[in-house]
């Protein structure tokens, strides 16, 4: 072997290496493009998180859920109202988060439990009622008593602190400046390898497994003595956990949050992350969280400049013009990578089979 | 081995078991006793409805009347989990494995009610997670081993040939720890020489201590290999025996013939 080119694990090693250290300094490239790029990425790690979660659900144990953002919601809500000036509550982070992620479970068992008999499409439309439900709940719980402040939201939202080292603010370390975002994607981005450590774990796991048997053929799970009820509930609560933890971050890194943010289509979107990433399948639900999240961002910047150079003028809203570009996109990929641009090996195998 | 060394205490009775279909009585008031270490034969025409009694007793099906005793206490009704927990394991007569999952998978995962680790475990990876779990492995090669399709150990189960599947679904099912074991129709679509394989294992599996419950419609098999047989006609039980006298019995014949002998 050619000692210059190393072995294997050298070569794994040295692209490890590379990877932590582009992943390290992400934040002061993506701040060339100014601050906002670097909530841009911070948004990417977010719903990395998000999708990571909502994977425990629909790829590993193949329940399609519609409502996952309910879960976010709940989180978010719940950092809001124990650390703002809204009931004069100023709970810590190591509080919340933990709190968030057992009431955002909760949460998950509530929806899970009488939807456990139902599958597929039924499935989606109870879990999307449920998500909807609890937006609604969060827009209208202002009266009689003032609990979510309705429509308005909640403002002036605490954000991530360890003592009086604010996540919000910059601060200097070691002569280095780091900015608000900036910090927040350090912690985001520790954040995230753990819940990669957490799904891959399970599913090389006897849960993994055994939610994996529930996918493949339900009855048979059932008759080698998986109780697929529990494992079905387990799946929503853990995947609810996630959900709000990640909401609790969003709330603290937004200092706002407002019924709007919770809407149908950011259970959608974070569904389309999971599905067209590659269900199931770790790196690609990645792929597919950062490309739907960088994407619209992209076509934001690009399509007035690019009308201009073209036509002169700005034909198309920008708006509505982004979300088609951004649909027909997906619609491609759908069509000619049905099991999404990077699937688990197994999954490929198997959809090339049925094509033959 | 012959009747006569078998244990006589009893591993499963079933107490006038009924179930219908709208109109279709596919069980009427079945009665039998399985015994503890005996191959048992359940034969009958087509539509007789031996996989019904199968599916009433692992909890698939909620009887319509009466009910199970097994192993000195009652069975739930649907509750599939806690029949295998139970120690009943089956094989269905369309195979049910997980066709996207390996064929260590297949059997790995069949270990899931006699293993405990959870979510924490998982997570942590903590000592004695990793010792299940390679016990588990171990546990599914050697099952793999046993039925004989430890070479494809690594190939999704879907792309297993047809006797291979049946093999690995009986090793799935024994990956359970079973006290019983029900087979339907094992044979099913299988040539001379996997049949006779087949025989082999099945006896190999009564001598480890299971008893068999064998659903099969190759009369030659069952005759050869039960100590006893019973046989279902249009949901009815109408004779249960030794193989020797349910052979003759001109009931039988004409359940299978259609005409009094
Ligand atoms: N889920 C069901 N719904 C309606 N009818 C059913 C159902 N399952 C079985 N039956 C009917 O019950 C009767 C018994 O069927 P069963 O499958 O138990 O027969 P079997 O003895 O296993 O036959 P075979 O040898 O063909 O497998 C048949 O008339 C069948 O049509
Ligand atoms: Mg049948």
């Amino acid at each position: 072997m050619n000692p210059l080119l190393g072995s294997l694990p050298m070569r794994k090693t040295l692209l490890g290496v590379l990877a932590a250290a582009a992943l390290l300094i992400l934040p002061f490239v993506a701040a060339l493009g100014g601050q906002a790029w670097v909530r841009i990425v911070d948004f990417a790690i977010l719903y990395v998180f998000l999708a990571l979660g909502l994977n425990i659900v629909v790829g590993f144990a193949g329940l399609l859920d519609l409502g996952y953002i309910a879960f976010y919601a709940v989180g978010a809500y719940l950092w809001a109202l124990l650390a703002s000036p809204h009931f004069g509550i100023h709970l810590p982070f190591w509080v919340i988060l933990p709190l968030g992620a057992i009431v955002a479970c909760f949460f998950g068992v509530i929806l899970g439990a009488p939807t456990l008999k139902l599958r597929g499409d039924y499935l989606a439309i109870v879990t999307l009622g449920f998500g909807e439900i609890v937006r609604i709940f969060m827009n209208n719980l202002n009266a009689p008593i003032n609990i979510t402040n309705g429509p308005q939201g909640i403002n002036m939202i605490d954000p991530v602190a360890i003592g009086g080292f604010k996540f919000s603010a910059p601060s200097t370390i070691f002569g280095i400046t780091f900015s608000g975002p900036q910090k927040y994607y350090y912690l985001l981005l520790l954040l995230v390898l753990a819940v990669i450590l957490v799904n891959y774990r399970l599913q090389h796991s006897r849960i993994g497994r055994a939610w994996q048997a529930i996918r493949e053929d339900e009855i048979a799970a059932k008759a080698i003595g998986i109780n697929t009820r529990n494992m079905k509930l387990l799946a929503f609560a853990m995947g609810a956990s996630f959900g709000g933890i990640a909401g609790g971050i969003f709330a603290a890194m937004q200092g706002f949050v407002s019924p709007e943010s919770f809407s149908l289509i950011e259970s959608v979107m974070i569904l389309a992350m999971v599905v067209l990433g590659g269900m199931g399948h770790i790196p690609g639900v990645i792929l597919g969280a950062v490309l739907l999240t960088i994407l619209p961002e992209l076509l934001r910047y690009a399509v007035v400049p690019v009308q201009k150079a073209l036509f002169g003028e700005v034909l198309a809203d920008p708006e509505s013009l982004r979300m088609l570009i951004f649909g027909l996109a997906l619609v491609l990929v759908m069509r000619f990578k049905p099991a999404g641009l990077w699937p688990s090996p197994d999954r490929r195998r198997e959809l090339a089979e049925k094509a033959r | 081995m012959s009747v006569m060394d078998v244990a006589k205490e009893v591993l499963l009775e079933a107490q006038a078991v009924a179930k219908h279909f709208g109109g279709v009585k596919a069980l009427r008031d079945v009665s039998l006793t399985i015994r503890k270490g005996e191959i048992y034969g359940l034969i009958g025409p087509n539509g007789a409805g031996k996989t019904t009694f199968f599916n009433c007793m692992t909890g698939l099906y909620i009887p319509d009347g009466g009910g199970f005793v097994f192993d000195g206490a009652p069975l739930k009704a649907n509750a599939p989990h806690q029949a295998a927990e139970r120690g009943i394991a089956r094989t269905f007569q369309n195979i049910r494995l997980f066709g996207n999952m390996s064929a260590l998978d297949n059997v790995m995962v069949g270990c899931h009610v006699r293993t405990r680790k959870g979510v924490f475990g998982a997570v942590l990876r903590d000592r004695s997670t990793r010792e299940e779990e390679a016990a588990i492995r171990r546990r599914a090669e050697e099952l793999l081993h046993y039925v004989g399709v430890e070479d494809r150990a690594e190939d999704l189960a879907k792309n297993l040939s047809y006797g291979d599947q049946r093999r690995l679904e009986i090793a799935r099912a024994l990956a359970t720890d079973p006290k019983l074991l029900c087979l339907d129709e094992p044979a099913a679509g299988m040539n001379g020489t996997e049949t006779e394989e087949l025989r082999v294992l099945i006896e190999g599996i009564r001598d480890d201590g299971i008893t068999i419950l064998l659903i099969e419609h190759d009369v030659k098999l069952v005759m050869g290999l039960c100590d006893r047989v019973a046989v279902l006609d249009y949901g009815a039980l109408i004779i249960e025996d030794v193989p020797a006298v349910v052979q003759h019995d001109p009931r039988v014949i004409e359940a299978y013939i259609g005409v009094a002998a």
